[in-house]
């Protein structure tokens, strides 16, 4: 017999109709499930009341991978097969990977395949198929937990993840055998998590700022909600900063008191670790703790650490995580008194010190009543459940918009971009293209994602080409591209030839290679550089210009310039022309420009014999009377 | 005429509606639907109807509307778990036959 929940008045749902959803909060080192029951989401614990599940997986020659507590606690035994990081390997290249790979112990298959895959004892596996093995243990629980099959869920990605990240994400969740109703980023997760998307503030419109401080990194986002769209005003942070950072001030304070040398045996340091970092949780409850160590030397240190001392080592660490806090609020040109709302997510926020110096810097207590480890998984849930469309009559659906903008290379190495970032999602666009040169019949089309003008700073998504365009003279044929992206931010690109009807398209498969330190970057340089891209815009464009003015010359002189031109005068213009030419290289926008000018005035007279040899082709041998009234010369 | 619920039962529904923050009390009945006749419903209620019936049993206010009653009559709802999913059971002395899933009934 099943088991009932309650509903929201009016909403119980048809039997075998309620749909269930989970939302599923998939981290670097420990992954959640959560769900909406009785009208309350809450996360799921597995069999032994656990809520985290670590996102570690061992694999094995003979039985199925191992998932979760049992495979990280097996970890040292077996390090080759058993991977953790896959969060920070997924919709990555071979060339990120091998710049990781100083940390990483695993050994890696060197493939033609732009995927790296990572040698185990079950297999040669891609991160894809490691974060496929935790999303199938997390939708086991809750199924188990449910009581049914799930009809979809909503997974949460890092506000920075770019296309190729959260693709890979995506196929992970297929391949784990699950619908995803949505792709969601964590700080949007942790707003709705705090129903900041429905608060009755009247005119629905707010900013927010999300400071999510996890055991190895720190992320702040700076949101504006208007009308149901979540929109990231800028994001920052640090990607080496975390609760860890604090476990060794503590651990760095323990050494200089016992009194014991940095060069440890590792059981001494890991040892070490653990006592730091408990004293640092029964520091966020009492006033201070006890800590003690069995030094390697057989002697035994006991200590007592209070508050005081905590925060004044770790205070320094937090000031980090201010600085960063500013230049968001910079970025997002927003000031403090402009926020709305400051939500904590991320164990390390439980740190009282944390509270105080985050309350002080925005100037309002910070929202963190909902258990910060927890908060990203349960905004998914709220979302996976409305998504799931078990709440009739609530029709508000929170958008995502794109993090970066996408465009496409045009001549010169400049990016066209079709979509501007922060365009909510789903979107769709298109533009006209036209050919550069006589008679071009086909056309690249190079797929980028970024916020600088030059293709070569900014991130390479897909090439393709558009083939079998009829030969047209240059600037003829229109060529329509189209960038379409759904819901979860992936994007399809087609072109087609408009008179033609000739067509090609590509789904942005994901061309890896980029960290996430860089993909935050982008945003920032787009700002700094903003001068600077200009400056290239114009030499590009400048550049453009004469090449076409090039072209335009040559192909003249080539058609009639025997005719037209004696020697001396095909001697003056053949100079002008090599001298435009080494002018073109300048990389001085204004000096192409002058000599632009400088090759129209020389060649001006030879531009009007052309002309005037024209007139007089088309003249020759009619009578005034068709030119006066043409209509009655058929 | 009665329903009662379990301690298990009672204790669930009074965290919920504390959760939730506001619900006079939770509102028992069934409808026509389902694959076998009738369907059970289970819902927090925040307003009372000019003919409900209200039953009070260890603190938690039970709302059931005249029609339901006649087949809900001598209920007790139960709370309870199986394996990793826990939820609510009517133990219902009126239903002859439920349908295999348990959702619906016939009287």
């Amino acid at each position: 017999m099943p088991l009932l929940q309650i509903a929201e008045p009016g909403q119980s749902a048809a039997p075998h109709r309620h749909r269930l959803a989970a939302g599923i909060d998939l981290g670097t080192t420990n992954s959640l499930v959560a769900c909406v029951r009785g009208s309350v989401a809450e996360t799921l614990a597995d069999a032994q009341g656990r809520h985290l599940l670590p996102s570690v997986v061992r694999f094995s020659a003979t039985a199925p991978p191992l998932v979760g507590h049992a495979a990280r606690d097996t970890a040292a035994a077996d390090p080759l097969n058993t991977i953790a990081s896959a969060k920070r390997l997924i919709g990555r290249g071979l060339a990120d990977v091998h710049r990781l790979g100083g940390h990483l112990p695993y050994c890696f298959v060197d493939t033609d395949s732009a995927v790296p895959r990572i040698r185990t004892a079950g297999g040669d596996l891609t991160p894809v198929e490691v974060s496929a093995e935790v999303l199938k243990t997390l939708a086991r629980r809750a199924e188990d937990s449910l009581g049914g099959p799930l009809t979809g869920v909503v997974i949460t990605v890092p506000a920075y993840f770019d296309d190729a990240q959260r693709q890979a994400t995506k196929d992970a969740a297929t391949l784990a055998g699950l619908k995803v109703l949505r792709l969601l980023s964590e700080p949007t997760a942790a707003a709705v998590a705090y129903g900041l998307d429905r608060r009755d503030t009247g005119d629905e419109e707010g900013v927010h700022a999300i400071y999510d401080l996890g055991g190895g990194t720190f992320d702040i986002s700076i949101l504006r909600l208007t009308r149901g769209v979540f929109e990231v005003l800028a994001a920052g942070g640090d990607s080496a900063l975390g609760g860890d950072d604090l476990d060794r001030a503590v651990a760095h304070w323990v050494i200089e008191q016992a009194g014991i040398g940095a060069d440890n045996d590792p059981g001494t340091l890991r040892r070490l670790m653990q006592v730091a970092c408990a004293a640092k949780e029964r520091l966020s409850q009492e006033p201070s703790a006890e800590l003690q160590l069995d030094l390697p030397d057989g002697r035994h240190w006991s200590g007592t650490l209070d508050r005081a001392t905590f925060n004044a080592l770790i205070d320094p660490l937090i000031g980090r995580t201010l600085t960063a806090c500013r230049r968001a609020l910079r970025d997002a040109r927003v000031s403090t008194a402009d926020i709305d709302a400051v939500v904590l997510v991320g164990g390390s926020t439980r740190v009282p010190l944390v509270r105080e110096r985050v309350a002080e810097l925005f100037g309002r207590a910070p929202l963190g009543d909902i258990d910060p480890d927890r908060v990203v998984a349960i905004g998914a849930a709220i979302q996976a459940d409305l998504l799931a469309g078990n709440r009739p009559g609530d029709d508000l659906l929170l958008l995502d918009v794109i993090p970066l903008s996408l465009g496409i290379e045009t001549m010169g190495g400049l990016v066209e971009p079709l979509i501007p970032r922060n365009t909510t999602l789903p979107a769709a666009r298109y533009q006209e293209f036209t050919t550069f040169k006589d008679g071009q019949t086909a056309m690249a089309i190079h797929v980028l994602q970024g916020e600088r003008d030059l293709v070569a700073d900014c991130r390479s998504l897909a090439r393709f080409e558009l083939r079998g365009i009829p030969p047209m003279i240059a600037g003829a044929a229109r060529i329509r591209v189209t960038f379409e992206i759904d819901a979860d931010g992936l994007l399809r690109v087609s072109a087609a030839e408009q008179t033609s009807g000739v067509s090609a398209r590509v789904e942005v498969k994901p061309s890896y290679g980029l960290s996430d330190g860089e993909i935050e970057s982008m945003l920032r340089a787009s700002l700094e550089h903003a001068g600077e891209d200009l400056a290239a815009r114009r030499l590009h464009e400048q550049r453009l210009d004469g090449e076409r003015v090039r072209e335009a010359l040559r192909s003249a002189l080539a058609r009639d310039g025997e005719a037209l031109l004696d020697t001396a005068e095909r001697a003056r213009i053949d100079q002008a022309l090599a001298r435009f030419e080494a002018t073109l290289t300048s990389t001085e926008a204004g000096m192409i420009q002058y000599a632009i000018g400088a090759l129209e005035r020389t060649c001006a007279f030879y531009v009007e014999r052309r002309m005037n040899r024209t007139i007089h082709a088309a003249m020759a041998g009619r009578r005034v009377v068709e030119f006066v009234h043409p209509e009655q010369s058929s | 005429m009665a329903i009662s619920l379990t301690t298990a039962a009672a204790d669930h529904v009074s965290r919920s509606l504390a959760n939730r923050g506001k619900g006079l009390g939770i509102r028992l009945g069934v409808r026509a639907s389902g694959c076998s006749g009738m369907a059970y419903v289970l819902e927090f209620a925040d307003a009372l109807g000019p003919d409900d019936q209200v039953f009070e049993d260890r603190g938690v206010k039970v709302i059931v509307d005249p029609k339901s009653l006649l087949y809900l009559d001598g209920t007790e709802l139960d709370f309870g778990r199986e394996g990793l999913n826990e939820g609510f059971r009517f133990n219902n002395p009126n239903a002859k036959n439920g349908c295999g899933c348990g959702e619906s009934f016939n009287v």
